[in-house]
């Protein structure tokens, strides 16, 4: 195809038509999130599709979230520790590697990779459902396909977030640990001490209420994407990315605005 | 009718169970362009009627319509006797399980074996035994006869077995009402025969209405000239000036508006021009 044949078939929207195709979009995705966990409180639950979701997304994402975990971790340690040293202060690489992994890196790392291996697979899984059909056959079988299929997506999601963050934690703890002994020649079992003494309510709070909020943000807009999936093969191509894009980007907002709201409610330390 | 209408707007009209289908008027605008115009006809119980039409004339759109898959943007659009077209999602939920549907590609779930997906309806409703579900699988099955592939997957599945294992999961709550979305597209003669065969069974048989979407001429008038004949368990074309005898009419869409609704004799002897075209 040429230049010129591609921009004659290239559609111009106007301004308004953008605005109103924006405002609808984020009007569905309300409806789509609302009426899923509405859901909840409706037979029938989907118990074997919950935990056949929870198996997909947690177990499946285990392996990369202990390593994402146990990089950063060992990174925030390395990073850290020619700052702490001109000051004399490596023994605080332990209480700074904690506080940064359970408060802030553990759960929005994890929540990114997650993001990007289960939102994708959300959309495309479901975008295929969409374009082949499978989804109005679900629902002229008699079955609502977002109690179904949305709904176990979000349960699952969201518990085996919150589990996934409390592994990428220790992991990262882990990964500072080999590098506050190995390379710096700490002691183990006074890191361990440090790292452990230096946490208080507040750090872990902050860093188990987020992955509640992230993992429904993956489902829910991995789902939203897959759903709204029109135009055949391209089509789930183009949910897929936007679903991986948006997820992600709506993490480090919902991080943004949380990180302020728990501050705000639980003072800074 | 009418007048009740007028005074209960919001109260979901009735209309007498002698037809299955009725369209009253509809309409339905896809990105501000009408997709359907003003169509109205009316499926009596027992009839089968092939919707013919120019690829996006509307027509696997009526059957969606027809399901509540897709809402109207005026008219109304009576199943079962029930008006559908205000219809809250939930009660049409319960009026599909006496509709059944094959769709254009069969749209087997991927992820379920053949079984699991024939018993899917009756699997989610929750209420029969196992033991009762995979009798009504088998019997559902050896109607298509494809009992053989009870534990295949779809992928494993030619595409003339698709659609036979679609026709089963459609067929196993024995519907009143069955939607065919071009059944044969894609297929092989052979196998669009034997697709044919088991539709003119279908009604022949269970004397079921049904709405049939296809773009084969040939298909549509092989079910207006043939009958099932239970002793040899085929079907077999019809004695000459018998052809009223069958339950078969004929919608042609063209532009979104219905252009001829009748039977073979009707549509054979036709005057307009572009029929006449898109019969030869």
């Amino acid at each position: 195809m040429s230049a010129e044949d591609f921009l004659s078939r290239v559609e111009l929207i106007s301004p308004t038509e953008f605005a109103k195709q924006k405002v609808q979009a984020v009007q569905d995705y309300i409806l789509l999130s609302a009426q899923a966990l509405a859901n909840l409180f409706r037979r029938p639950l989907y118990i074997a599709d919950i935990l056949q979701q929870a198996d997909l997304i947690g177990v499946g994402s285990l392996s990369i979230t202990v390593l994402a975990g146990t990089f950063t971790g060992a990174v925030l340690a390395m990073n850290s520790a020619s700052t702490l040293q001109r000051f004399g202060s490596l023994s605080l690489i332990a209480q700074l590697v904690s506080v940064g992994m359970v408060r802030q890196l553990g759960p929005v790392i994890t929540g990114l990779m997650v993001a990007g291996r289960n939102a994708s697979g959300m959309a495309s899984e479901l975008g295929s459902m969409v374009v082949t059909e499978q989804i109005d056959a679900m629902r002229a079988l008699g079955t609502d396909p977002v109690k179904k299929l949305v709904t176990p997506r979000i349960v699952s999601t969201t518990v085996m977030l919150f589990f996934l963050t409390i592994l990428s934690d220790l992991f990262g703890l882990l990964g500072g640990s080999a590098v506050a002994t190995l390379l710096l020649g700490l002691d183990f079992r006074q890191y361990w001490t440090d790292a452990w003494q230096i946490l208080a309510f507040a750090d872990v709070f902050t860093g188990l209420i987020q992955p509640v909020f992230y993992g429904f943000v993956i489902a829910s807009v991995g789902c939203y994407y897959g759903m709204a999936t029109s135009g055949g093969t391209q089509g789930v191509g183009r949910s897929t990315t936007q679903a991986v894009v948006a997820s992600s980007v709506l993490i480090l907002a919902v991080d943004a605005f949380l990180t302020r709201a728990l501050t705000l409610l639980l003072g800074f330390r | 009718m009418a007048l009740s209408s007028q005074m209960f707007p919001s109260e979901a009209r009735v209309q007498p169970p002698s037809d299955a289908i009725v369209f009253e008027n509809v309409e339905l605008i896809f990105e501000h362009k009408p997709v359907l115009d003003g169509i109205s006809f009316r499926l009596p119980h027992g009839e089968t009627k092939a919707i013919f039409g120019a690829a996006g004339a509307g027509k696997s759109t009526i059957l969606k319509l027809a399901l509540g898959l897709l809402k109207a943007d005026s008219g109304r659009i009576f199943v079962l006797g029930e008006d559908i077209t205000e219809m809250t999602e939930d009660r049409l939920f319960e009026l599909r399980s006496r509709v059944g549907i094959v769709f254009q590609e069969s749209a087997l779930f991927d992820s379920l074996n053949v079984r699991e997906n024939v018993a899917f309806r009756l699997t989610e409703e929750g209420k029969i035994p196992e033991e009762q579900i995979d009798q009504r699988v088998r019997e559902a099955l050896s109607f298509v006869e494809l009992e053989n592939t009870i534990d295949m997957l779809p992928s494993e599945l030619s595409g003339g077995m698709r659609r036979r294992v679609a026709i089963a999961r459609a067929i196993i709550t024995k519907p009143e009402v069955l939607l065919y979305d071009s059944p044969t597209g894609g297929l092989d003669p052979i196998t669009s025969t034997n697709i044919i065969e088991l539709l003119v069974k279908q009604r022949d048989v269970y004397k079921t209405s049904s709405l049939l979407v296809t773009h084969r001429l040939q298909d549509a008038f092989v079910m207006a000239t043939h009958c099932f004949d239970r002793a040899s368990g085929h079907m077999k074309r019809l004695p000459p000036g018998s052809k009223a005898e069958v339950p078969m009419s004929f919608l042609i869409l063209r532009d979104g508006k219905v252009i001829f609704d009748g039977d073979a004799h009707e549509l054979a002897h036709t005057r307009d021009e572009y029929i006449k075209k898109y019969l030869s």
